[in-house]
């Protein structure tokens, strides 16, 4: 067995609006100097250590509790994985 | 009649709730805990508004896996009417029972307000003394009240009369001003306003009588006279 961290990251699917990045975007980045950024988009991640005998096997534990308990809601969220052994 | 107002961790409405099925509508009401089961013989259950779990991870998500849902879901079910208020609507949601999903407000702000509702089905066990497009000056106490559903869902909910209650203008960005809406057979019914808080003419200085009517639906339903 060995242990790995897997990095889930929750985001809105596109098409969902993210009033927060929009916000950072034009009311904090846009207004400085920094005018080549197009887009922000927030998102939350958790960051799970677990203990599997290979990184398929992490991930494919990590993908199945996200969709079991419903980590994110399908409806309206995308996930996707990082994983690094540790 | 036996009414359940079930109590998760972070719950805060529910004893607003209980004063008023008991104390103003006169009902057997009993708290259930979310670890308990609920007994067999339960008329009606609700879902009280509050903070579940910090809501922690997205609003009512972690409370849709506690024991006790299972027994609600057995109950939906069966046709028993169960309402789910603002954290409850929200579970309801996140358990399964409702379609769509309550997002964080366009403005990213709680929202602690007066709002006019639209009634748009007067066919649930908490619409039914409303006449179609009757108004409801009811609060709104919320930070992630903002209903989604894709349009094809959309659809879908208008053409099987499941949208209850509507905003009566633009409040905080739901699809199609939705503030309410119940499952396919009409017993499940969630919102995000708080009629507990708007029945009772001392706490309410627009008019209470037309949120009386969400408990009076509920009595009519089941044949009991106030």
């Amino acid at each position: 067995m060995a242990t790995f961290e897997v990095h889930v990251t929750i985001e809105n699917k596109p098409g969902i609006s993210d009033p927060e990045g929009e916000t950072i975007l034009n009311d904090l980045v846009l207004k400085g100097t920094h005018k080549t950024v197009s887009k922000i988009k927030t998102a939350k991640m958790l960051k799970f250590t677990i203990q599997e005998k290979d990184q398929k096997t992490a991930q494919s534990k990590i993908q199945e509790i996200c969709d079991e308990l419903r980590i994110y809601n399908p409806m309206v969220s995308k996930v996707s994985f990082d994983i690094l052994k540790i | 009649m036996k009414v359940g107002v079930v109590v998760f961790p972070g719950s805060n409405c529910d004893r607003d709730m209980y004063h008023v099925l008991k104390d103003v509508f006169k009902l057997d009401t009993e708290y259930y805990w979310h670890e308990k089961s609920l007994p067999k013989n339960i008329d009606a259950i609700v879902l009280p508004g509050g903070f579940s779990y910090g809501d922690r991870l997205r609003a009512g998500v972690i409370a849709a896996h506690s024991p006790i849902i299972k027994d609600v879901q057995k109950m939906a079910k069966k046709g028993i009417p169960i309402l789910g208020v603002c954290n409850g609507f929200q579970i309801l949601v996140e358990s399964g029972l409702l379609p769509g999903v309550l997002l964080k407000n366009e403005s990213l702000n709680f929202m602690c307000e007066w709002t006019n509702l639209v009634v748009e089905n007067n066919n649930t066990p908490f619409s039914n003394q409303f006449e179609i497009g009757q108004k409801i000056p009811i609060p709104i106490a919320n930070g992630e009240g903002r209903y989604y559903v894709d349009d094809d869902t959309l659809k879908k909910l208008k053409k099987k009369n499941q949208i209850v209650f509507r905003y009566d203008e633009v409040v905080n960005g739901s699809s199609h001003r939705i503030a309410g809406v119940c499952n396919e057979d009409g017993n499940v019914v969630g919102m995000m306003p708080h009629p507990e808080r708007a029945v009772e003419s001392e706490i309410n200085p627009i008019d209470n009588k037309p949120s009386t009517l969400i408990f009076e639906s509920l009595l009519a339903k089941m044949g009991v006279s106030n």
